[in-house]
Order: structure tokens, then sequence, then C-alpha cells
């Protein structure tokens, strides 16, 4: 794919020849003889600095030797180089023997009590580079330990190296330089400015490159030796931008999760959620055991062929609809989208369940499903655009990775939106303040080159003509344009077809070909011609009573798009739940089914690219079974089976179904809506979700929610003066469902003058279960 | 018997020497108006012609730093004056800036010119405050006279100067940690390449020179390179200050050509304190190599010094006699380095904090023979194996006491503790009570 052409430099390490690309550090060229020089400081995501002097090596460049050993990991390869290191040079030996033994003096050597110990570099090195016994016999520098440096990091200041990876990490990756090395000589120290904590999204990446014990998590801390701990190769279920993963678990108790090596896509980077949220697999509320309503109205422990038989039997010849969500594996998805045609004999499957919009699921058809944009698209790109999309709060890895283009090369970003984000400022957005509603002005109004990349949020879809303006604005331009979800499930679930307009591999339900496809594929005589309803149509049938059942996948009714007309049909539906913990829908429902959680299952996640993220179970001893499987038990009980026993079945199936190679629905644009007319306290509320907020998947792990953003309603200062407020001022901002109050912060330039911002799901500020609208609704806002 | 030259101290005796009048008296800004009508190529040549080298201890020649400063490429350029002078021993510049601080600006203007720059720093070291009030009087009397602002000397160029005080950092001599702790952040030397005359400053090409360096310019140019360079010896061109303190009768500045030896500046300065002798010296501060009476015919230029097994450094002559206890001279100067270390790299942040534990345990009598052999040892790991010359520094004290006087090391082993009375090597003790 790459036609770049590459400079190669030959240069010998240790008597063996190497051509690696101009530019390579020696280090990393002696890395690729297999040879292993020690390191603390180097990081080959990082800048060099050359500060732990553990990597010295002997240098000759055409014949001119360097009169002293070099820090492989600042050099770069240059023609007629010589490098040896400790295997064949003395001097370079006893230099990094030294160095480690220096290393050692101040280190409290207490790694029978660290949790770094039997996975640290520094013991690992000092047994390969170090003394048997010390020649130290002063005292050591001491420090107070641990310290927090924020809710979820400790320090121990006298197990640090000074390597200066966590504060590079925080400066050069994630823009947050929240931590810096204070103080001097041995008494240098990471620390952090009082008033502003390291209370940054990336910060759990410091604790995994961290060479040393002095960086843990706090919810890791003392849980564990890494001797104990049995690691899967896994991947994120937090969010699109599908991060490769390791899961650590010991006597099948998840105790922790680390990034994974990938570097097409998270590097070697995640995000505090991906990293720290997994406690909610655990959680008290889990459900295990299948549960049935009985007469009385109480859900009622059921075996299995019990709970089976009285989900078919509400099920058989009822006119019933599928609810998946954003969360469910390719598979599952597959399970859900087949189970619908199959068993059910409908097309009403909807995997958002969101605030949604035609005009998004014609986009998806006609746009996204055959798409596949990347993360290289990003590093090559000359500008982006950001709609309706936050990348640091709703895909934290795209984030990085445009921040590393900004940094590297100045990459002009431009975000329409009608708040300006902490992440947009780090990005050094061009800010396009638009009211609520009036995204799709701004969008046709950009001005992009065919190697510019658009990147377009789940949040479009609730502003009508945004998504038609983006296909526009693509077409006109030649500019690549990536649909980047919130959730981890979506891209896979919008493949497997789990939506009400396409079959699996994007088949357009519409198209006869495509029906005789699938249906040949299945083994069933025909499939339902007709588009299937949304999600909120199909909310909206249950209640007009042309619908009578629902089958629902881990969804959260309160995303819906008017939550109280959700709670109603599920509460009036006959409904089969399948669901990991109890909640909104297990509480109504009349067959409530457990399901497997990520850790307990195999699967594939599909990321925004469209890449696929396989991942097997973590947790093997795990009883519960992925949904599919659950779904296939159904089907049979209903005669109608789906044949998908299994996760590598349906994987299977899918697979061989390949991708529809006929005619794409054409996109229908839309037209935006017309502005509401405003009265004096009234306001276009506005809203995203943070990254960490009260979302159910991070439910029990109080460190990780320590470090989430604050919570506050942000006005402009014209509508501040006119409601006669200040920052930190209460403000309640309400409708006719209900009222928030919460401290307002003041931000010139950041919003419009029309709107009003608030977080969708944070801590005292859930607006859409208490205010049933999210984005252009109007709203009142006034003093409280 | 060679003679003393002074140039840049030749009016500090003089009531107003620090004043514009008192300078303008012995030709002051002449040569700023002189080199201002020679086209900058020009003056960089001089100056390259005239083979002055930098005085603030690395003897790197002056005009071809100037030269390495890209020309034509649209970007900003910087001088800036390192006047953090804080090497133990070293005293030079701060008394040149108090009492003749507008040869600096004079230089700086010069130098500006020559480089391309508009805007000139001096980052001065912040324990001497009174010396930065001299500093900024003169600057600010410059700006009133026009020859700092905006059309310096009527020529059409443009020049800001301004008087940064440091917060008090050793490691800010080091040109590196001068620039970034100049833009505003802790002083910790950078990663070379680039070097500071392609991304110096806010990463514009810079010049970083020392006081005495760029002082030297005006005479030069005033003077002429062939009168410059007929001072001093083959290689080390010019006269130059030699800072001398410790067990002499008159300490002070001496301001004489390259090359004079210190048995002559001992000579000028009335010899070591009356009824003692010469034990050891630096020749360049506390971070070269330390020298014995042996030594005091070594002519005192960048190459005598270097043959001889030291440095020249900053010319700073440290004089010891026979009171002085080596290893307590020795621990003072480690627990310098200690206190000093930036603490970036290991060999310099590690070994320090050691060095001083095991200096300490010796001078107190707890330590042991072997222990010498782990100093030199640990010398060894850190010398030539720290980020920059700061960890060289803090060994060669260590390393060439031990050579010259191992027996002295022993004693406070067998002795179990120091055989020498620290009072009599004070100043304030008597000529008698030594020895």
């Amino acid at each position: 794919m790459s036609t770049d052409v590459v400079d190669m430099i030959t240069v010998i390490v240790d008597g063996f020849e190497i051509s690696v690309p101009k530019g390579t550090l020696v280090i990393r060229a002696a890395e690729k003889l297999g040879i292993q020089i020690p390191r603390f400081c180097d990081h080959p995501l990082l800048d060099p600095v050359g500060a732990c002097r553990q990597c010295l090596v002997d240098i000759e460049i055409n014949g001119r030797a360097f009169p002293k050993p070099q820090a492989s990991c600042t050099i770069p390869v240059e023609p007629g180089m010589i490098v040896k290191t400790q295997l064949t040079s003395p001097v370079a030996e006893k230099a990094q023997k030294g160095v480690m033994e220096l290393l050692l003096i101040n280190h409290p050597l207490d790694c029978p009590v660290c949790d770094k110990g039997g996975e640290c570099p520094l013991q690992n090195q000092a047994m390969s580079t170090g003394r048997t016994e010390s020649r130290f016999e002063g005292t050591k520098r001491t420090f107070e330990k641990p310290i927090n440096i924020s809710s979820q990091v400790l320090l121990d200041r006298e197990r640090c190296v000074l390597c200066a990876r966590c504060t590079r990490f925080s400066d050069q990756i994630a823009g947050d330089p929240f931590i810096t090395l204070n103080e001097r000589g041995a008494l240098q120290q990471v620390g952090i400015y009082e008033k502003q904590p390291f209370e940054s999204y990336f910060s759990g990446n410091v604790v995994q490159i961290c060479p040393v014990g002095a960086l843990t998590g706090a919810s890791y801390r003392f849980h564990a030796r890494p001797f104990d701990l049995v690691s899967t190769p896994s991947a994120c279920e937090h969010c699109a931008a599908g991060c490769s993963m390791r899961t650590d678990v010991r006597r099948g108790k998840t105790l922790r999760r680390l990034a994974g090596d990938d570097t097409d896509v998270n590097e070697e980077w995640n995000c505090d959620k991906g990293r720290w949220a997994f406690k909610y697999v655990t959680a008290a509320d889990r459900i295990t055991q299948p549960m049935v309503r009985d007469a009385s109205g109480e859900l009622q422990v059921a075996s299995w062929p019990e709970a089976l038989a009285a989900a078919a039997a509400g099920l058989q010849d009822k006119r019933a609809a599928v609810l998946v969500g954003g969360r469910v594996t390719l598979e599952d998805a597959y399970g859900y989208s087949k189970f619908a045609r199959v068993a059910l004999g409908t097309n009403d499957i909807d995997f958002r369940s969101r605030i949604t919009s035609d005009e998004e699921r014609d986009f998806l058809a006609s746009t996204v499903v055959d798409s596949a944009p990347s993360y290289r698209d990003i590093d090559r790109a000359d500008s982006i655009l950001l709609v309706g999309f936050e990348p640091e709060e709703e895909s934290p890895i795209v984030f990085l990775r445009i921040n590393r283009q900004v940094r590297k090369r100045s990459l002009k970003v431009t975000t329409i939106g009608t708040k300006l984000s902490i992440g947009a400022e780090k990005l050094k957005a061009n800010f396009v303040c638009v009211a609520p509603g009036t995204e799709a002005q701004a969008v046709a109004a950009q001005e992009l080159t065919d190697k510019s990349i658009i990147l377009v949020g789940e949040r479009a879809s609730e502003s009508a003509g945004t998504l038609s303006a983006v296909v526009a604005l693509a077409q006109k331009s030649g500019a690549k344009l990536a649909w980047i979800p919130r959730r981890a499930g979506e891209r896979g679930a919008l493949n497997a077809g789990a939506i009400g307009n396409l079959l699996p591999g994007g088949r357009p339900v519409t198209d006869a070909a495509a029906r005789v496809d699938v249906a040949a594929a299945w083994g069933v005589d025909s499939l339902p011609a007709a588009v299937g309803r949304s999600s909120s149509e199909i909310f909206a049938a249950v209640n007009t009573g042309t619908l009578d059942a629902l089958v629902i996948g881990g969804i959260d009714p309160v995303d819906a798009d008017k939550s109280h007309e959700a709670i109603s049909a599920i509460k009036k539906a006959f409904v089969v739940s399948l669901e990991i913990r109890e909640s909104a829908v297990t509480k109504l429902a009349d067959v409530v089914l457990p399901v497997a959680a990520i850790t307990e299952k195999s699967g594939t996640f599909v990321n925004w690219e469209g890449r696929g993220r396989n991942f097997e179970a973590a947790v093997v001893e795990s009883l519960n079974r992925s949904d599919v499987r659950i779904l296939t038990m159904i089907s049979e009980k209903l005669g109608r089976s789906i044949a998908l026993p299994t996760v590598s079945s349906a994987a299977k199936e899918f697979a061989s179904l390949g991708k529809w190679d006929g005619a794409v629905s054409a996109f229908v644009p839309v037209a935006p809506a017309n502005a509401p007319t405003l009265g004096a306290t009234d306001a276009l509320l506005t809203s995203w979700r943070r990254l960490l907020d009260a979302g159910s998947l991070q439910d029990g792990e109080e460190n990780l929610a320590g470090t989430a953003r604050q919570t506050v309603i942000v006005i402009s200062p014209s509508r501040a003066q006119s409601i006669g407020v200040v920052t930190g001022d209460a403000v309640r901002v309400s409708n006719s469902h209900g009222a928030i109050v919460l401290p307002v912060l003041v931000e010139a330039g950041a919003i419009h003058d029309d709107a009003v911002w608030m977080p969708r799901n944070s801590r005292g500020s859930h607006i859409l279960a208490t205010l049933a609208v999210a984005n252009g609704a109007v709203v009142t806002v006034v003093k409280d | 018997m060679t003679a003393l030259t002074p140039v840049l101290s030749a009016h500090w005796d003089e009531e107003d020497s620090f004043t514009m009048a008192g300078y303008k008296r012995h030709g002051g800004y002449k040569a700023a108006a002189k080199a201002l009508k020679m086209e900058p190529d020009a003056v960089i040549q001089l100056v390259k012609d005239s083979g002055l080298r930098g005085r603030g201890g690395a003897g790197f020649p002056t005009g071809m730093k100037w030269g390495f400063i890209p020309q034509g490429d649209n970007k900003d350029h910087y001088l800036v004056v390192n006047a953090d002078e804080s090497e133990p021993g070293t005293c030079k510049d701060m008394p040149l800036l108090l009492a003749n601080p507008h040869v600096l600006v004079e230089g700086i203007i010069i130098a500006s010119y020559a480089i391309r720059a508009k805007y000139a720093f001096i980052y001065i070291r912040g324990e001497v405050a009174h010396v930065a009030r001299r500093l900024q009087q003169a600057i600010e009397d410059a700006y009133a006279a026009g020859y700092l602002g905006k059309n310096v000397f009527k020529s059409g160029q443009d020049l800001e100067l301004v008087l940064h005080v440091g917060a008090g950092a050793y490691i800010c001599g080091e040109e590196t940690a001068l620039l970034d702790s100049l833009e505003g952040y802790r002083g910790q030397p950078r990663l070379r390449p680039p070097f500071p005359a392609i991304a110096g400053l806010y990463a514009r090409p810079t010049v970083v020179n020392n006081v005495e360096s760029i002082s030297s310019v005006p005479a030069i140019i005033a003077n002429g390179p062939e009168w410059f360079s007929a001072m001093g010896t083959e290689k080390s061109k010019g006269m130059t200050l030699y800072s001398l303190s410790g067990h002499v009768a008159n300490p002070g500045q001496f301001e004489a050509p390259l090359g004079i030896t210190l048995r002559e500046i001992l000579e000028l300065a009335g010899g070591v304190r009356e009824g003692h002798q010469l034990k050891f010296w630096t020749p360049g501060g506390s971070s070269t190599p330390i020298f014995t009476a042996d030594q005091l015919d070594t002519p005192l230029d960048y190459e005598g010094v270097a043959a001889a097994g030291s440095m020249l450094g900053t010319k700073a002559l440290q004089i010891f006699d026979e009171t002085t206890c080596v290893v307590r001279a020795v621990l003072r100067w480690t627990e310098f380095y200690k206190h000093e270390s930036c603490g970036k790299c290991t060999p310099c942040r590690e070994g320090t904090w050691w060095l001083v534990q095991i200096l300490r345990d010796l001078e107190n009598g707890k330590g042991t023979a072997a222990d010498l052999d782990k100093l030199l040892d640990l010398c060894e790991n850190i010398l030539g194996r720290s980020f920059c010359a700061l960890g060289d520094g803090a060994t060669s004290s260590i390393s060439s006491s031990i050579k010259h006087f191992r027996d002295e090391y022993i004693a406070h082993v067998t002795n179990a503790g120091c055989p020498f009375d620290s009072h009599a090597s004070t100043l304030f003790a008597s000529a008698k009570a030594g020895a």
C-alpha cells in the first residue's frame, strides 16, 4: 500500500551487518539483530531523552571512534557506523554495569512487596547487568510513600529511576502535562501542581510504561503477583476505537487490563476507561441465573428449560421486534440479526439504542457499511474536519492519533460543534461555533481537499441535515469520510445487519437478489422485504398496539430518544431480556436470560475502521454463554432454529456470507430543520457524553470516577449577563419533564449565545433521564 | 617574566569606571560604532582572525561559533550571554561586570550585529544582586544613549537587550540548561544535536557566549586582530582574566596574556600566604583536576594545561597551602556537585550522592583503604558516562587528589580521622599557627 521510498542505512552491530531505515536509532538497529541493550528512559513512541544512561555503547563512524560511550537511544544510525554493545565492548559493558549499580543505590530493593516484581524492567536488567552484591554501604534517599498523584495513580518516589517516561508521555502523547519532574539531584521527583492533580484520561498508560514500581494503579496495588496471573489478549468493549488489550485473570477474577500493542490501531496506549472500568463484570447485581416473571409479577429464578420455554411461548406467533445494544460483538449481532429474520420473521431490529434518525439509517447503508477508513488516513490527512464528534471524550485513541499529527506536523483540525471542548483546544482546532441544529450549514461552508478526512460522530444524527451536508461535502471535495460511533459494537452490528434496512454484509433488505442470497445461505424460503422499524418506531409501535413482544439485548431505555415512551413500551410488551446485570429492562422483563460479559466470552468487535478485533475468553471458568448461543436455544424452542450454537459457528457463517457486491441504496439528502424561536430565558440544549461519566460500565470503580471532569452547565457571557450569573453560581435548566441545577461555567468564545451545554450522563447531570431530550431541544435556563 | 596586560580591567580602579562617562572617557562605544559600519561577515572574520577563544571554559573559537549561525534563513537569531558564573573558585565575570559593565554591553552590540540578532539576553546568576543592578543601570544608560533599542548608533539596526536573573543553579551555566531556564523551564541540559547554533533559544539559531568572551570583542575591533593575537601563545591568543584565590597574600583578578605561569602570577600576587608553602591548586576551578607545585611552570593556556593533565577552564586559580586537608577540600567540592546535580542523568545524580558519603566517611575516619579504589572506580563510572560535563567535573578533584595525595587519604584511615587542624587552614588563623 505504502509507496514511500525509505533510505536504508547499513551499520555493523557487534560484527553483524544490518540495514535499517534512515533515522533509526542505534538501540533499535541492535534490536533488529536480536541484541538487547538494557534501557529505562528509551521508549519507541517517545522522543529520546538520554537520561538514564543505561544503554551506553561504543560507536565509531568511518574509523573515527567517539572518545566515550554513547547513549544508543539518542543516536541515529549513520553510514559507516560500527557499534559495539556490551557483548563485544568491555568499555560499554563496564559503563552499563556502572550505571546499573548507581541506579540501585537509592532504590529500596523492596521487590518482594512491589507490584512490579516479576515483570519489572529494573529487576530483569539488574539480573542481566547488575552486580550480585551492592558496594553501597551508605544511606539511601527515602520519601514518604506512596503519594496519590490522582485518585487512581499512586507514586512511590523512592522506587523511581527518573527516566521521565511518564512525564514525556503526558506531555508528548496525551497532551496533558499535569506531571513534571521537580526538585533536583537525587531529590528530583515526579510531581504534580497541588491545585491540578494528574487528571488525564490517559493516566493509566504511565503506570504501564513505568519501568519500575514507582507508579501503580490504586485498584491493582497489592492485589496480585504478575506470575499468578493468566494473561489473555483481548479487545476493549468501551468505544469504537478498537484498542488491543490484555486481560489478566487470577482464579476466575479479572484483576487488571492493560493496553495491548498494535501499531496500526492503539500503538501501545489506551484510555483510563478501557484500562480500569471492568468491575461491572463482577458487580453484585450480576445476573447468573435465568428468571421468569410469575403470576404475581415477581421475577423468580428458573431453570434454563423453563425460562427458554417461557420465552418461546411469549414470542410464538407474536408480532415481535429486536433491540440490540451497541455493545454486542459482531457474532452476537449476527445472531440477533438472523434471529429477527428467521425466528421472528421481521426486519424490525435496530442496534441504535440511542437518538437516531432515518437520515442516519440511510447514511449507514449507503455510505458507511462498505467503507474502510483507517488510522493511517489520519496520519496522512492534510486536514481533519470533526463533525458532531469529540474524539477525546468519544473515541480517545482517535484523539491520540490526531494529537500526534498535530504535534508532529501541525495538522490542521477543524471542529464543527456546539461547544469548544478541552480536547479540541488541545488539538489547537479551529472551532466553528454553531447553534444546535445549524451544523449542516457550517459543514456546507467548509473547504476540503481529496487528502482531507471528515470524522463524523453518532451525534450528527441528532441534527437533521448534518449527515446530508457531510455526504455532499465529501462528494464535492473528494475527502475521505469516516463515521465513528461511540459504542464498540455499533459498526459490527451494522455489518451484521442488525438494523431494519440491511441484511448481513450490507445487503439492502429491499433488494430481492440480496434477500435470495441470504435466504439460501440460511436455508429458509424467503425473508421479510419491508424496511424494518427503527428503535424509536419500535417503541412507538408497542405503545400503539402494533407490536406485542420485544427481544432486548443489553440496552438502557434511558438512552432512547423519548425515554418515557421506551419505558412504557417495555412495560406493555412481552419482553425477553438478555442481560449481564439488573437494569431498567430486567426490572420490567417477562423473561430474563443471563449472558456472558466481555471477559467471559470470545468474539469480535468491529472498530470504526471496519477492522475486526478478535478476542478469546479471559475467564474460562465462567458458565455464562454469549448471546448468540442463547438466541439459538430460544429459536430452537420456537421451531425456527438459527443454528448458531457457538460464537465460532456464527463467525464462520457470517464470513461465508461475504460482502454485498450489488447496488448500494442511494442516499437521499434531508434538509435541516427550521430553528425554533427562543424566549428570553430559552436556550437550545446541547450535550455529549464524557469519557468518564455515570455510564453503567464504569460502575464499581471509584478511583476512576475520581478523575472525571467537573459537572457544569456552560453558557456564553451574554447569556450569563442576561440571567445575572457568574461562573460558580447555581443555574437551573428545565423543561416540562424536569429540572437540573448545577454550577455554571461562563466561557467566552466557547459556546453559541443560543445554546446551553451540560454533560449528557454525568453525576448530577442525567439529562436524558431528567429532561428526556439531549440536543437541539428548547429548555429554560435561569439563575437558581 | 610575563607582564600583566590590563585591557578589560584597565580602569577598574577609577571611581566611576562602571558609569557611561567613565567608560566613554577611555574610548568606550567607539568600537561598536566602528563595527556597525562594517559588513557583519567582516566582523565575524575579524574576530576569527584575532584567535579569540571562549573564556567560559571550553575554549571554543568565538568567531567560528558566530559563523555557525545560518544566514538568510528568515529566522530570528539570538545572542545569549552566559553570566551565570557559578564554578567554585571562579570570580572574573562578576568583578568585571561590577567594575566595567559597559564593555559587555558594547560587546553585545557588536556580536549581535555580526550574527544578525535583534534580541540579546544576559543570563546572570540571581545571587549577585549588586552586579545585576549595575548591569541593569548600564543597559538603561545605553538605551538612553541610543546604543540599544531602535536604530542603534543611527545605523538602521535594532537591538533589544534583556537582563534575565537566574534562580541560582550551577547547571544553568551549562549553555543548553541556561536556554531552558531562560525559556522559563527547569534548567536541565538538552539533548544535542540540535546544537544552539541551529535550534537554541525558542528553537532559533542562538549564540551562547561567556561574559569575558563578548567583553573582549570591543578591544579587538578597536585595536585590530593583530594587536590581540600578538598576545598569548600559538593557539591561545590574547589576554585573559585569571582569578586567584585562597592562601595567597594578595588574591584577586590578574589580566595577563594566556600562557603565563602560576609561578609568575603568584609572584605578582605576593606569593602564598606568609610562612606557608603551596600544596595544591586548581588551574580552572573545582571541576578541573588539581595540580601541585610540580606544575608551577605549566603555561596557563588551553594546550599547556591540557598537556599537564588538567583543563584551563575558567582560569580560577585556587591556592591551597600545606595546612589544607585535601580530603576535606575534595569533600566540600563534592558536596557542591551533589547539591547542584540537576538530577537528569543517573551517573551524576546517584554518583555524587554516593561519592559524598564515601568521602565523608573517609574524612571522619570511618573509611577504609578499599574505599579509595571504590572511589576511583565510581569516578570512572561517572566520568564520560553522564549527560553533561557536570558529572565529569564532579570526579576531577577526586581522581586527581587520590593520584597526588593517596598517602594523605590513607592517613585518614590509619589515623581514624583527619590528621589536620582545620583551624590552621582558615584565613583568619595566624601565619604561625600552621604546620
